[in-house]
């Protein structure tokens, strides 16, 4: 009988038919043609005839001919095969795509718990980068602004002494007036000042955040109206008064409701009239970022709300910043070349008379500078960039955790897809086809976690900015997305990408056909290299985890540190109220009743146990420092001062060590009489008793304080700095008060309603004064935000290291056991008891928590070395936090590894040896 | 050549008709029908196998006819067809149509010759 198979498979040899379908058409002709080539016979056809007959009808091309539009062909090769027909780098990418689809929703929970992790990671590393972009990288929505540059004192060591009367108080009138007129490197320069002023007439005070800018302000900046018009430089001269006002868009919308009537309308700043001239564009929050303004009017307005005591014309007030635009061709260098030519004149014609002898020498040191400002300028970026750095780099640890669990989670997919790996080779598939296809179940990963990752992103940081800020100072920030946060986004969904999607990867790269299918997924000898991978894994989630830890204790710790910091007073039951009378014009002869009155009023009220006036309120961030002599002993020292009336002491509760406090016969005509501090007596004193001692305020002869008391130390400016040497002494032997008094009242009432009797007496001694009320202990803690955001977002990364550790630790050891059955099996078999079996899983685990634990030790101390200046209370390697974060983690590797070590001592060697 | 094209396409276009009426009531494979049409039509249709199995095929493609391997004892398996629900339908009509076309025809040549 003839061979058919070889004459129907050349024929149908163009058809390029699928290799099943083509063996079928030719199983099914051969027997058609074997029939009839015995039909023939049967017939008598002798067998050459019977064969050219039945060839005949095979050659003519027909059956291809026929075939042709009938039978499909051979679909492209599915997507684990080879590399498509055009063998393009590329080709076949949308198939493997739509191939991880289908993996990802076979296991939706696998999906879930992978993009989950991973939104978590990418949202809190988002969310921070996007308040460094907004605190850090954003240009200044203004013209041009990479020619802005701000002009400050280069070489300002310590040495300016005076008032200083905002964040951005770098000079003075009288500089910048000089600094305006000789400058030559900028086209425009431009001075503000940032202060809150009063809205209301009377009453509790409403600050508005109110710029104070010169003239050219506005056009320097290129600033344009979206209603009215701005400030320009013929508004801005001297003795203007208050005239025009300038809103910024969001206040214009609150206060005004956004209406074109605005223009015109009044506006009381600190009981000075203004008038509505203008809006600023939505986008514009002025200079200084993270802050926003309300109003702006012009800088020559300073001497209708300071009247006599006028800044501008006192050369020791600082209270001004400045910016300027570089002209075409200067460069900041030039720019400031110029500035330091220029600044010797212009410190000696602005010298300040009242200064001392070394004062002054200081001061002709100065040199005027120019930097760069295309970012504006920004207190917060001091103060928050370093946290942030801090929390960015801890939230990639958090990423990185996440990415080793993925890699852990993927890679033992990978390993119970070996054998289909293994079988796609055998068949022909290209190595490098089959690890893109690995890769692109990852990428999907990694872009669905990141979708997700940037969306929470949204919410975390508008959180976090609620966070940086406080009730009374708002953190303002743009935080819309720009190209570079979409950038990083798009950059971790890469990197995270690579770093879990790499080792299943290279695992699939790496499969050996061969042993791979004899393995069969299991054998006594599986993979050693990849329990080395696996290792690996585990002692990097170990050493993260342990960073983490330790990073969130000690964030915790140095908060708690300074929740329960012995400040040296009582903060609870106490109430600030700010009291400026300055409507009433009272005469200085009547201040000191008038202020006597109100404080007798005050305590008067039920509940209330003690009040007193203060100068400086503590820790509201604001000092007084000053230089005294110690007859006989040190001169010039810097030391602190406050002026407070009679129990003050008693009532924020800071104990009298010797001598006496003020009293009412303490007045400005008796002998100067202070109160120190114990740190102020051992400095001076070398601790002996300071009572009777004198001390002489520098350059002041005249004025010369006896010592009367001793009080125990106090924190003076914030919480975190070390007790300062004080020295008190008494309202009331001040010969030249102000308009103004701050009370501290301590009451058992709630501070609710102390507020509102305190707002009733102050409407009974004249409905005009204007009255700031604050919890003491609020402000207090409002104080520690930064320390509260540090110790929360560290909490939080912490716990989401623990989950993911217990999650990864467990899944790896207990797939090791898995995978070790057989081996497990063999060593019962051969006698090996339980116990021995337990010991030997978990002296594993141990061995590889050590080795994580040294690694994670070593990268903790560094972390902790980078937040030193963050911490409270504790060194950067803190013993007791890394020791007991060494425990925690320990007590997670024993509970992880200890369930699946049971379950391997559990084994059954028969059970397992007949399985193999 | 005229009248063997004209062979060829009624040949063609009856095919489909035998093919589908072979398989209705028992499945069979390929060589039995082709067996099948050359005997019950004394000879005067014949198919080779370039052209029968297309034909197969197409109707197979067209869901007319469902083929599937069959393995008996001590015998090579054979693809056997049989006639699927839509198949039935369209055998309806190809009957239907066949029968007035051939009546029609009838109709004409007897009133010529009678």
């Amino acid at each position: 009988m003839p061979d058919w198979s070889k004459e129907i498979r050349s024929a149908l040899e163009r058809l390029n038919l699928e290799p099943t379908r083509e063996h079928d058409v030719i199983e099914e002709l051969s027997q058609h043609l074997d029939d009839r080539y015995e039909e023939l016979l049967a017939k008598g056809v002798n067998a050459q005839q019977a064969y050219q007959t039945l060839h005949a009808e095979l050659e003519d091309g027909r059956l291809s001919r026929e075939l042709k539009s009938i039978i499909r062909k051979a679909h492209e090769p599915l997507s684990p095969g080879s590399s498509g027909p055009k063998k393009r780098l590329f080709g076949g990418l949308g198939r493997d795509l739509r191939y991880a689809v289908r993996q990802l929703r076979q296991s939706p929970a696998f999906a879930a718990v992978a993009i989950l992790s991973l939104a978590l990671g990418i949202g809190a590393n988002t969310a921070i980068f996007q308040l460094l972009d907004a605190v850090r990288m954003r240009l200044l929505p203004v013209k041009a602004p990479e020619q802005l540059a701000a002009i400050r004192i280069a070489n300002d060591g310590k040495g300016r002494t005076g008032n200083f009367f905002s964040n951005n108080s770098d000079l003075t009138s009288s500089i910048w007036n000089r600094l305006h007129s000789q400058q030559q490197g900028f086209s425009g320069v431009a001075a503000w000042s940032a202060i809150q002023r009063n809205l209301s007439q009377g009453g509790e005070a409403r600050n508005a955040n109110t710029l104070m800018v010169s003239g050219d302000f506005f056009s320097m900046l290129g600033i344009r109206p979206v209603l009215g018009r701005l400030l320009s430089p013929a508004d801005d001269y001297r003795g203007c008064g208050t005239q025009g006002a300038v809103l910024s868009y969001a206040f214009w919308q609150s206060e005004f409701g956004g209406r074109e009537s605005a223009l015109g309308s009044k506006l009381t700043l600190d009981r000075q009239i203004f008038q509505v001239i203008g809006v600023t564009p939505p986008s514009f929050h002025g200079v200084d970022i993270g802050k926003d303004f309300d109003a702006a009017v012009a800088l020559c307005s300073e001497t209708a709300f300071e009247q006599k005591d006028s800044w501008s014309d006192d050369p020791q007030v600082w209270w001004l910043a400045v910016l300027g635009r570089l002209k075409p061709g200067w460069t900041i260098e030039r720019a400031s070349a110029q500035l330091a030519a220029i600044s010797p004149g212009i410190f000696t014609a602005s010298l300040p008379p009242k200064y001392d002898s070394i004062n002054k020498a200081n001061y002709l040191t100065f040199r005027l500078g120019a930097t760069r400002a295309d970012k504006g300028v920004s207190d917060l970026r001091r103060s928050a960039q370093n946290p942030l750095y801090i929390l960015l780099a801890l939230s990639a640890l958090v990423l990185l955790l996440a990415c080793t669990n993925l890699a852990n989670l993927l890679l033992a997919r990978a390993t119970a897809r070996q054998r289909e790996m293994a079988l796609r080779l055998t068949l022909g598939a290209s190595r490098l086809r089959l690890t893109r296809q690995v890769l692109a179940e990852s990428l999907l990963l990694a872009v669905l976690g990141t979708a997700v990752g940037v969306g929470l992103a949204q919410l975390l940081s508008r959180g976090l900015i609620t966070m940086l800020g406080s009730g009374r100072n708002p953190v303002i920030l743009d935080m819309s997305l720009d190209w570079r946060v979409l950038s990083f986004a798009a950059g971790l969904a890469g990197i995270t990408c690579i770093l879990f999607g790499l080792t299943p990867a290279l695992q699939a790269f790496s499969t050996d056909p061969g042993s791979a299918m004899k393995a069969n997924g299991r054998s006594t000898t599986a993979g050693r290299e990849h329990f080395l991978l696996r290792r690996i894994l585990i002692v990097t989630q170990v050493a993260l985890a342990l960073v983490l830890l330790s990073g969130a204790l000690l964030f915790a710790r140095s908060f708690r540190n300074l929740l329960a910091l012995n400040a040296g007073f009582e903060q609870d039951h106490i109430l600030t109220a700010e009291f400026n009378y300055s409507a009433l014009h009272l005469p200085q002869e009547r201040r000191p009743a008038f202020q006597k009155d109100l404080l007798d009023r005050v305590s008067a009220i039920p509940g209330v146990q003690s009040v007193a006036s203060t100068f400086i309120v503590p820790i509201s961030h604001s000092g007084w420092d000053d230089n005294i002599d110690v007859p006989g002993g040190p001169q010039r020292q810097t030391i602190w001062f406050n002026s407070v009336s009679p129990s003050f002491f008693q009532t924020l509760r800071i104990p009298l060590v010797s001598g006496r406090d003020f009293n009412d016969l303490d007045t400005p005509t008796s002998p100067r009489v202070a109160v120190v501090s114990e740190t102020f007596a051992r400095k001076f004193f070398q601790g002996a008793n300071p009572v009777g001692k004198i001390v002489t305020d520098s350059g002041k002869p005249d004025k010369t304080y006896q010592i009367i008391g001793m009080v125990k130390d106090m924190k003076y400016q914030n919480l975190r700095e070390d007790f300062l040497p004080i020295l008190f002494v008494s309202s009331t032997q001040d010969k030249d008060l102000g308009e103004g008094v701050t009370l501290m009242i301590r009451s058992n009432d709630s501070m609710e309603s102390l507020a509102s009797a305190v707002k009733r007496v102050a409407a009974d001694v004249n409905p005009s004064m204007v009255l700031t009320l604050s919890i003491f202990r609020t402000e207090i803690k409002e104080d520690l935000s930064g320390e509260r955001l540090m110790a929360n977002l560290t909490g939080f990364f912490g716990a989401l290291a623990i989950i993911l550790a217990i999650v990864g630790i467990y899944g790896v050891i207990s797939y090791m056991v898995a995978r070790r059955k057989g081996e497990i099996g063999v060593r019962m078999a051969l006698g090996a008891a339980r116990r021995n079996i337990l010991v030997m899983i978990v002296r594993e685990a141990f061995i590889l928590l050590g080795i994580g634990t040294l690694i994670g030790t070593a990268i903790a101390i560094a972390v902790g070395v980078m937040a030193r200046s963050m911490l409270f209370g504790l060194k950067a390697y803190d013993p007791v936090i890394l020791g007991s974060s060494i425990l925690g983690l320990a007590v997670i590797v024993i509970l992880s590894s200890l369930l699946p070590a049971r379950r391997a001592a559990s084994i059954d060697p028969m059970v397992v040896l007949r399985e193999e | 050549m005229a009248p063997q094209v004209f062979d060829q396409q009624l040949k063609k276009g009856s095919a489909e008709l035998l093919i589908l009426t072979l398989v209705e009531h028992r499945s069979r494979h390929g060589y039995e029908i082709s067996k099948l049409i050359e005997e019950r039509s004394g000879g005067a249709l014949k198919f080779n196998v370039a052209s029968f199995y297309p034909m197969l095929y197409r109707l197979e493609e067209r869901g007319l006819i469902a083929g599937r391997w069959v393995e008996k004892a001590g015998q090579r398996r054979r693809r056997y067809y049989k006639l699927t629900a839509q198949g039935k339908d369209v055998l309806k009509t190809q009957r239907a149509t066949w029968l007035d076309f051939v009546n029609a025809i009838h109709r004409i040549t007897e009133a010529e010759n009678a």
